[in-house]
């Protein structure tokens, strides 16, 4: 498997650790699900801990977008925590850095959705 | 004898499964050549998203249908050439991904990704069908062509 999530609740946010490659086929469709299945219950909480992915083409950019969009129409958030530099560059190259909201910091995440 | 430019060349059919393949081939040709791992790891972004869209786009996952990829080791450059067998399109007519109105599209950004990777990128409709887009990356100067006048290309290409 090129990808793979950890969930970890934090109250009433979810955590999400996902290691591998987010590319287009099996990788951009699990997290569609995965994001998609959270927000059918109700969970709209969302954070995406990006640090153990070290590889996202356009399909995995665009899933992180049309996720991004999805979780705003349900009334929630999805931010990024840990970014890889090639991620951050790839977010600056597509002009999608001011999109997303990106933590360095797990903690204020957290925070951030209060 | 070396020749001045070599060419190792991969045919796969139309299917997802078959883009790891050609990425893995762009690894070992790039660290043969001699790019740096920050390069060879847009490189090989460029050449996946060439190859998505000719399976994707290009030739709409017909497994009928090959991509063509073709590497040629020059002199002065790195050359991938990505061929499909669809019905071509005019890249002039889609959607610029960086205009504000498109930034949260779910597609649209391969071609950027390609034309930011690498030194040139170019489009062309084959004469026998299909479309052609050719990409080169500059080597740094002073490195040696490698002679690849022995052995199995493709057999070591993959790392089997």
């Amino acid at each position: 498997m090129q990808l793979e999530i950890r969930e970890r609740n934090v109250g009433d946010v979810v955590v999400l650790e996902m290691f591998g490659k987010i590319t287009i086929g099996d990788g951009s469709l699990q997290l569609r699900k995965t994001v998609d299945d959270l927000l059918g219950a109700g969970r709209n909480k969302i954070i995406l801990n990006l640090g153990g992915v070290s590889y996202v083409d356009s399909s995995g950019i665009g899933e992180l977008v049309s996720r991004h969009t999805t979780t705003k129409n349900a009334g929630g958030r999805l931010k990024l925590l840990h970014p890889t530099k090639k991620i951050k560059d790839l977010l600056m190259i597509t002009k999608l850095l001011t999109v997303f909201e990106i933590h360095e910091d797990e903690q204020a995440a957290l925070d951030s959705f209060q | 004898m070396m020749l001045a430019e070599n060419v190792v060349e991969l045919t796969i059919a139309s299917q997802l499964e078959f883009i790891d393949l050609v990425t893995t081939l762009t690894d070992n040709i790039t660290s043969m050549v001699g790019f740096d791992e920050e390069s060879a790891y847009w490189i090989n972004m460029a050449v996946r998203e060439s190859v998505a869209n000719a399976v994707e786009h290009g030739n709409k996952y017909d497994t009928q249908k090959s991509v063509d990829i073709r590497f040629t080791i020059g002199v002065d450059a790195l050359r991938v050439t990505v061929r499909d067998h669809g019905e071509g399109f005019d890249p002039a007519t889609l959607p610029d991904p960086l205009d504000p109105n498109n930034l949260l599209n779910p597609a649209g950004r391969g071609i950027l990704y390609m034309r930011t990777f690498m030194d040139g990128v170019d489009y062309e409709r084959h004469p026998e069908g299909g479309m052609v887009v050719s990409m080169s990356k500059r080597r740094a100067p002073k490195q040696p062509v490698p002679d690849l006048s022995e052995g199995d290309h493709k057999h070591d290409a993959v790392g089997n």
